[in-house]
């Protein structure tokens, strides 16, 4: 693996020019003063509850990400284009689903498989022909961006379901003004603060043409168990918007309504964040306690948008990602602006023996996994790890992709032995509404912790850092 | 308001109160047992303290005896009892966490910060006293705390009234319970009123509810039952008195019922108690029967609170 693009420091010596003043600053901060304020910044983290619930672990069911203290700096120029290629790539995923569950040019022109569509079980038939209000299918987007020059971002993954993490930009940013005001003096900084309004105009813009007045949004949790709570509820409050569970809602006449000490209370526009499968028991998993019996009626009757729409899943699945520069081509008609990573499927026999025979070099990932649970980086494996997966490939190949383990960026970050350089993504969170597509400037920067380590998910170790884009 | 966050807002109430109330009658028993035998006699002041908490039956059930050691344990830190004061506060942060939306950022520090301190003190219990002591404090300054920052940054609309309503409803159950208890339960027949043991059994209900204070500056008087229980009962000045918490739920009621435009069962239930409470005196009271009164008070109190639920909280 060639030797990782570090975002502060040329080979050499020298810095890169975002980041001078940090390096200016950190050489007068004596390694206390960080430590100091690192402990700080957990104790306030813990004490305003930012934690996260990890499944399955009985040790502890709420954790703390771990929070570094460096910011992660990008210059504005690198943002302005970043940004101009997030834009492209989710008009052409909200294009692409429209077109699925409508016309499906793209199948016609063979750009990609029909099977890929039809027989993936995130697929949903019940979405087949059905208008969304104002078209939009993916309101929210969070899109996972590598870096490993410095000329180009890559996109590892496209979240078009319900992408999490984005109470940690806004906290992240928060608790770094209280720690650090000085060092923020020294930046000009471009604030993240407007997220929740921009967020609250996105989903009002597209609420049901059967809304009267000013419409009504309701952020929908699984509830307090549920991994991302604590950021269900600091959107919600953000918003100034009910936090609802299923049983907070009913509906009737094919409308929803929500249960308020003074009556029932009709609900325009959901903020979801429950799964496809467990959003209405009558349409999909009947076991389901966490949605609405009836909510699927409802949306097909167009009396409620759902954000994001339901069926997102097939745009941000892992087997139509090798697809993504063909369909921004075909929908768009540009050259995309960010690169995807190569990607080999496993489900062609030609790729598949590329890496049977190349799998300690390569990270396979399943399909339809995420949050880096089930899958193999190659070089970082056992023998016996590698074995057991090529086993598991064997048996289903159609379940996995694989690519080239990437030398992720680096930032400097707080280790024990002092400031040393760990790998790093960003993901920016692109937001849509009936008229127009923002971003606020920056997105989550997460970090991977452990030496040499290529993951970054909070579930496995991972920890974040504030992201700052200059303001130039 | 969403009712699931109404009912988690009184909810709420109720856990703190009830976590309070469990610590001072801890702390309240704890002083009566350290008296030597001869002012308190042979009655098990352990016994008396899981009656007034109301869980007797559920602890009898896994234990052949009550003393302190058993008895604190249970009533602190026991995951098996619903109401002990460890699950008060287990149950009112979860509620907090579902509601947190509801809640001022101070009210969910003061909860949170409590639950991350008392992580430690359940995972090393309280040896000595001392650390038993200062765990009761805490316990009842984080309710003061709570309570506080409630009172001071809540927006005064139907969030702070539900919430307000769960407080007094748990409190005037609270104080009619620790009456009930100590006045049939604790004083035996033979001890002649006004004998030493009469007198520690009084001042310790007054100090469990946080008014032997109160009662001299009311009172000019040496301790005496029925004027403990025209304290508790009828005084409308002391917050912790049946009739003062009916005020307080009357008038929630009332500005619920104001900002929603419509009365119901619940104001009219609560506003039969409290008129109630009105015309009584202390003399009806006797001759009526002290337990009778206070036990026909508990079941209509609790029957306010099924209708509280019925109206707006589900």
């Amino acid at each position: 693996m060639a030797v990782a693009f570090d975002e502060m420091n040329i080979p050499g010596g020298d810095l890169r020019p975002a980041y001078q003043e940090l390096a200016r600053w950190l050489k007068e901060t004596p390694p206390e003063a960080l430590e100091y304020r690192r402990q700080e910044a957990e104790l306030l983290f813990r004490r305003i509850g930012i934690t996260f619930a990890v499944y399955g672990d009985s040790e502890s069911t709420e954790r703390l990400i771990p929070f570094d203290v460096i910011p992660r700096i990008m210059s504005g120029k690198e943002w302005t284009l970043l940004e101009k290629g997030l834009k492209q790539r989710v008009k052409a995923l909200n294009m692409f689903l429209r077109d699925i569950y409508h016309g499906r040019d793209i199948l016609r022109a063979e750009i990609v498989p029909d099977d890929l569509i039809f027989q993936n079980p995130v697929f949903r038939p019940e979405m087949n022909g059905q208008q969304v209000p104002h078209d939009v299918y993916v309101h929210i987007a969070g899109i996972d961006i590598v870096r490993v020059d410095a000329e180009d971002f890559i996109v590892l993954e496209d979240n078009a379901r319900t992408p999490s993490g984005v109470s940690y930009m806004l906290e992240n940013r928060e608790i770094m003004m209280r720690l650090f005001p000085d060092l923020f003096a020294r930046h000009r900084v471009a604030p993240v603060e407007r997220y929740p309004d921009e967020l609250l105009s996105a989903l009002r813009s597209v609420a049901p043409h059967s809304a009267s007045g000013e419409p009504t949004v309701a952020l929908l949790t699984p509830g307090v168990y549920n991994s991302a709570y604590y950021e269900h509820s600091f959107l919600a409050d953000k918003l100034g918007v009910e936090l609802v569970e299923g049983r907070d809602l009913i509906v009737k006449n094919n409308e929803v309504f929500m249960r308020t000490t003074e009556g029932l209370k009709r609900v325009d526009v959901i903020y979801r964040r429950v799964d496809d499968d467990f959003i209405d028991p009558l349409t999909f998993r009947p076991d389901s306690v966490l949605g609405v019996p009836g909510l699927m009626s409802a949306y097909a009757a167009g009396n409620i948008t759902l954000a994001n729409a339901v069926g997102t899943g097939i745009a941000d699945d892992k087997a139509i990602y090798s697809y993504m520069p063909d369909i921004v081509k075909f929908y768009l008609g540009e050259e995309p602006i960010l690169k995807n990573v190569p990607t080999w499927r496993c489900r062609e026999p030609k790729d598949l023996a590329y890496v049977l025979d190349n799998l300690s070099e390569l990270v396979v990932k399943e399909v339809h996994g995420s949050g880096g649970y089930g899958m193999l980086i190659g070089p970082a494996a056992t023998k016996a790890t590698i074995e057991a997966f090529r086993e598991k490939l064997k048996r289903e190949p159609e379940g996995f992709i694989a690519q080239p383990t990437l030398a992720l960026s680096t930032c400097p970050t707080c280790t024990a032995s002092g400031l040393a350089p760990r790998h790093v993504d960003l993901r920016p969170f692109v937001l849509t509404g009936s008229k127009s597509t923002t971003i606020v400037p920056g997105g989550l920067t997460r970090v991977a912790l452990k030496e040499g380590s290529l993951v970054v998910n909070s579930s496995q170790g991972g920890g974040t850092k504030d992201t700052w884009i200059l303001d130039e | 308001m969403l009712s699931r966050t109404a009912e988690n807002l009184y909810w709420l109430a109720r856990y703190v109160e009830r976590a309070e109330y469990l610590a001072r009658t801890i702390d309240a028993t704890l002083r009566v047992t350290a008296l030597p035998a001869a002012y308190i006699g042979k009655t098990n002041e352990w016994d008396s303290a899981l009656l007034t908490a109301g869980v007797a039956e559920s602890f009898y059930q896994t234990h052949e005896e009550a003393n302190e050691h058993n008895v604190v344990d249970y009533l602190s830190f026991s995951a098996d009892n619903p109401s002990s004061i460890r699950n008060c506060i287990e149950a009112a942060r979860l509620n907090s966490r579902s509601v947190r939306t509801a809640l001022t950022s101070e009210m969910w520090d003061t909860i949170n910060s409590a639950w991350i301190e008392l992580q430690e003190v359940w995972s090393k219990g309280t040896s000595t006293r001392e650390d038993l002591a200062k765990f009761l404090r805490f316990v009842q300054e984080t309710s003061l705390r709570f309570d506080g920052s409630a009172y001071r940054t809540m927006l005064r609309n139907d969030a702070y009234w539900f919430s307000r309503l769960g407080l007094h409803l748990e409190r005037a159950d609270n104080t009619a319970r620790i009456l009930d208890v100590k006045y049939h339960v604790l004083l035996p027949e033979e001890e002649h009123v006004g004998g030493p043991l009469d007198f520690y059994q009084w001042s310790s209900i007054l100090r469990s509810v946080s008014a032997l204070t109160a009662y001299h500056w009311v009172y000019r008087e040496t301790l005496k039952p029925w004027l403990v229980a025209d304290l508790l009962i009828l005084n409308g000045t002391l917050p912790r008195s049946l009739a003062s918490c009916y005020d307080n739920l009357v008038r929630n009621l009332d500005q619920i019922g104001v900002a929603y435009g419509r009365q119901g069962p619940a104001q009219r239930h609560a506003r039969g108690i409290r008129n109630r409470l009105e015309h009584s005196n202390m003399n009806d009271i006797f001759q009526h029967g002290v337990h009778e009164f206070i036990q026909e008070f508990i079941a209509d109190n609790s029957r306010l609170g099924e209708i509280i639920t019925k109206q707006y909280l589900i």
